[in-house]
C-alpha cells in the first residue's frame, strides 16, 4: 500500500527535505490545521443545544373559566420549542390551582426530586409522586418524601380572560422553570 | 471416473484455499488465535467472557434487523414498535430476543467480572485487560440504558426526565449539559435521535473496538491460571514462569478450552431463546405523552438499584452523592489493578477482597430487590381499585362505617395496606387499633409526622373522628384497644374526643 522505505532502491537517495523530516513536520502541521478547521463545525453541531439561547415565552393554557375556583386541574400546552418529529412528547402538562377568584398557582407536573409526574388527589388534597414517594400539599409545599423543596411554580398572568404561563424548559432543581 | 472427479474437486478446493491464503493470509492470521495455549485448568470458570461475547453478537444481529423496521422518530417510534410486534412475522420474537439477550449479556458481564475479581486475574501483567473490561462494562450498561430509551414509552420518557434532572444539578454547567443531553430544553424528537445515534452507532462501534483490544490483550498476556494459595504474582518473574508453565502444561484453546465455552454458550442460547419466546418482548409501556400523568415509570432491572438509592438516600446528601460518587466509582474500578497488582491471587488469601465483594454484591442485590418491591412508592390507584375488606366492616357502627369510607376516599390506602392490599410506604393498618390509642391516632392524622403528610387541613373534624373511630376497631383477634398510660379515658361520646385532643395538640 504505502512505501516500505527499507525497500527504497539505494540508488535513489532521499531528498534533502525528506532527510530532515521537513516533509513529515509539514504533513503533521497541515493535518493539524485542517483537522482543527474541520472540527469546529463538528463540535459546534454536537453541542448546539448548549450554545443556543432558549427563551421562555408566554403560553396560553386556556380561558380562566377552565380553571374554576377551589379546584386543581391539569393544564396542557405544546412546548414552545416543539419540532415536527416530537409527536406526543411535545405535549406538556401543568397543575393549575385556583385558590381565590382570579388567583392561581401553576405547578410543574415534574417532581422537584427527579422529575417524575406528580398526580393530584382532590380528596386528600395532596400531590403524590409515583417514583420515590414524594408528597406535596395543595399549595405545592413539600409534605414528605425525598424532594428537597416544594413543586416548581410557573409565573402566570391573565390576558383577555386567558391564563398565560411563562414557560420554555423542562423544570429542574438548579434552573427551575 | 468417480475417483477422478473427487481428485479434481479436492485439487480445486485446495487450490482455491491456497490462492485465498496466499492473497489474504487469513489462515495464518486466525490459526495462532485459535491455537494459542491456555492453562489446562481453564474450564468452566472461564466460559462467561465467551458468553458475553456471544450475547453481544446476538444483539448486533437482532439490532440490525430491528433497525430495518424501527422508526427512530419520536412521532412514530411507539407505533413502529407495535407494528413490529403485531404485524411483522417473527417481529415480536426479535424484540424479545433483543431485550432478554441484553439482560443476559449484562448478567454474563457481571459474572465474568466477579470471577476475574475473586481470582485476582487483574493482577500483573493483565492490568490493561481489566481496565478495558471495565470500559466494556460501562459500554454494556450504556447500551442497556440507551436501548431502554429506544422503546420510547413512558418508562423511556420519564427515565430521560430523571437523567435530565440529575444532570441539571451540576453546578454552573447543568443547564447546558442537560440541553446537550436532550437536544434542547425539552424531551422530544431530538432526544430520541441522539440516543438512537448513540445506541446504534457510537456505543456498538466503541464496544467492538474495545472487544478487539480485550482479545488482543488475551493473546498478548495469556489467560490467567486458576489461583492457588501460595502462588504469588511477582512482576519480576511472573512472565517467564507463566510462559514456562503454559508451554509445559498448557493446551491449545481449540478445542480444549473452546469446547467448554461452546457447551455453555449453546445452553445459554437455548435458555434465553426459550425465555424470550415465553416472556415476549419488553414494553413499550404506554405512549410517551407527558400529559398522561398516570405514568408509573420504572427502570429496567440493571438500573433498579439506582432507583432505590434515589428513594432511600437522605435528601441533604443526594446532590453531592449524585455528582461525586460516579467519578469515584469509575476511578476505583479502573484503578483497581494499579492499587493491587502483585501478591496472592487465591480468594482464601485475600479475605478483604472477598469481604468487599460480598458486601458490594449484597448491597446491589438488596437495592435491586427493594427496587422491585418499591415500598416507598404510593400505589396510586389503591383507593379506587382495592375495596375495604368485608371482615373489617361487619358489626361496625354507622360512624365507624363512615370512617372506612373516609379512609378509602382520602387515599389512605395508597400508602397504607389493609388486609394485605395497598401501599407499603406507611405501616399497615390491620392492627393499628391496638398499636395506637384514640388520641395518638388523631394526632397522627392531623399533624402527620414520620413521613406522613398532615391531614389536619384536608379533613373536617367530623371526618377525622370517623376515620379514627374506624381505626380503633382495626385490631387482631383478641388484641385490646391501645391506650396511653395515664391519658384521659376516651369519652364515650366520640365527637368530643377529637376536640379535646385537637386543642391539646394545638398547644
Ligand atoms: S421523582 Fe418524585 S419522589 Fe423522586
Amino acid at each position: 500500500m504505502s512505501c516500505d522505505c527499507s525497500n527504497t532502491p539505494s540508488n535513489q537517495p532521499p531528498s534533502p527535505s525528506e532527510r530532515r523530516g521537513v516533509m513529515l513536520k509539514l504533513g503533521i502541521g497541515l493535518m493539524g490545521i485542517g483537522g482543527a478547521i474541520a472540527s469546529i463545525p463538528l463540535i459546534g453541531y454536537a453541542i448546539t443545544p448548549a450554545l443556543k439561547k432558549y427563551k421562555n415565552s408566554w403560553i396560553d393554557l386556556g380561558g380562566t373559566a377552565d380553571f374554576p375556583e377551589g379546584e386543581t386541574r391539569l393544564g396542557k400546552f405544546t412546548n414552545p420549542n416543539a419540532s415536527p418529529t416530537d409527536g406526543a412528547s411535545a405535549e406538556q402538562a401543568v397543575w393549575v390551582r385556583s385558590y381565590k377568584p382570579a388567583q392561581f398557582q401553576v405547578f410543574a407536573v415534574n417532581c422537584a426530586h427527579l422529575g417524575c409526574p406528580v398526580k393530584w388527589f382532590q380528596q386528600s388534597k395532596l400531590f403524590m409522586c409515583p417514583c420515590h414517594g414524594g408528597v406535596y400539599y395543595e399549595d405545592g409545599s413539600h409534605a414528605s418524601g425525598p424532594p428537597p423543596r416544594g413543586l416548581f411554580e410557573y409565573k402566570w398572568k391573565i390576558e383577555n380572560g386567558r391564563l398565560l404561563i411563562d414557560a420554555g424548559r423542562l423544570p429542574g432543581l438548579e434552573q427551575t422553570v | 471416473m468417480f475417483r477422478n472427479i473427487k481428485m479434481v474437486g479436492t485439487k480445486m478446493i485446495g487450490g482455491l484455499l491456497g490462492w485465498t491464503e496466499s492473497r489474504s493470509g487469513a489462515i495464518g492470521f486466525v490459526q495462532p488465535i485459535l491455537m494459542h495455549r491456555v492453562p489446562r485448568d481453564a474450564k468452566w470458570w472461564y466460559v462467561f467472557g465467551s458468553a458475553s461475547l456471544m450475547f453481544f453478537s446476538i444483539q448486533v444481529v437482532t439490532g440490525i434487523l430491528l433497525a430495518t423496521m424501527y422508526a427512530p422518530s419520536a412521532a412514530e417510534a411507539y407505533s413502529s414498535l407495535q407494528y413490529i410486534d403485531q404485524q411483522v412475522p417473527f417481529g415480536w420474537m426479535l424484540r424479545a430476543l433483543h431485550a432478554w439477550s441484553s439482560n443476559a449479556m449484562i448478567l454474563m458481564v457481571v459474572i465474568h467480572m466477579s470471577q476475574v475479581f475473586l481470582h485476582a486475574s487483574f493482577k500483573f501483567p493483565r492490568e490493561l485487560m481489566w481496565m478495558v473490561g471495565v470500559l466494556l462494562l460501562f459500554c454494556t450498561l450504556a447500551l442497556a440504558f440507551t436501548g431502554q430509551i429506544m422503546r420510547w414509552d413512558q418508562d423511556a420518557y420519564w427515565g430521560l426526565g430523571i437523567g435530565a434532572a440529575i444532570v441539571d444539578r451540576v453546578p454552573m454547567l447543568g443547564n447546558q449539559m442537560r440541553n446537550v443531553m436532550l437536544g434542547g430544553p425539552y424531551i422530544g424528537g431530538a432526544t430520541l435521535s441522539r440516543f438512537f445515534a448513540l445506541h446504534v452507532f457510537v456505543l456498538p462501534g466503541l464496544t467492538i473496538a474495545l472487544i478487539g483490544a480485550h482479545m488482543a490483550l488475551i493473546l498478548k498476556n495469556g489467560i490467567s491460571e486458576m489461583p492457588k494459595p501460595g502462588m504469588v504474582v511477582d512482576p519480576k518473574t511472573y512472565v517467564v514462569e507463566y510462559e514456562e508453565r503454559i508451554k509445559k502444561n498448557g493446551v491449545p484453546f481449540m478445542p480444549d478450552a473452546a469446547q467448554h465455552d461452546m457447551v455453555f454458550c449453546g445452553l445459554m442460547l437455548i435458555i434465553v431463546g426459550v425465555l424470550a419466546a415465553y416472556l415476549g418482548p419488553v414494553g413499550p409501556n404506554g405512549i410517551p405523552n407527558p400529559t398522561i400523568i398516570d405514568a408509573n415509570p420504572r427502570p429496567d432491572y440493571a438500573f433498579l438499584w439506582i432507583f432505590t438509592a434515589m428513594a432511600l438516600m437522605p435528601p441533604q446528601i443526594e446532590t453531592a452523592v449524585l455528582l461525586i460518587a460516579p467519578p469515584i466509582v469509575v476511578m476505583l474500578l479502573l484503578g483497581l489493578p494499579l492499587i493491587s497488582n502483585r501478591g496472592e491471587r487465591a480468594p482464601s488469601r485475600r479475605p478483604g477482597a472477598v469481604l468487599a465483594y460480598v458486601l458490594i454484591a449484597t448491597a446491589l442485590g438488596t437495592l435491586t430487590w427493594l427496587g422491585v418491591v418499591s415500598a416507598w412508592s404510593p400505589v396510586m390507584d389503591a383507593w379506587t381499585s382495592l375495596p375495604t375488606p368485608v371482615k373489617y366492616l361487619v358489626g361496625r357502627t354507622p360512624l365507624e362505617m363512615q370512617g372506612a369510607l373516609v379512609m378509602q376516599h382520602s387515599q389512605c390506602r395508597n400508602c397504607h395496606s389493609l388486609g394485605g392490599e395497598g401501599g407499603l410506604r406507611g405501616p399497615n393498618l390491620d392492627n393499628v387499633g391496638s398499636r395506637k390509642s384514640w388520641d395518638q391516632l388523631v394526632r397522627q392524622v392531623q399533624q402527620g409526622g414520620g413521613n406522613m403528610p398532615a391531614y389536619g387541613k384536608n379533613l373536617s373534624s367530623a371526618e377525622t373522628t370517623a376515620v379514627v373511630a374506624f381505626m380503633t376497631t382495626l385490631r387482631n383477634a383478641g388484641a385490646p384497644e391501645s391506650t396511653i398510660p395515664g391519658a384521659m379515658e376516651r369519652q364515650s361520646s366520640p365527637d368530643q374526643a377529637p376536640t379535646s385532643v385537637a386543642s391539646e395538640a394545638g398547644k
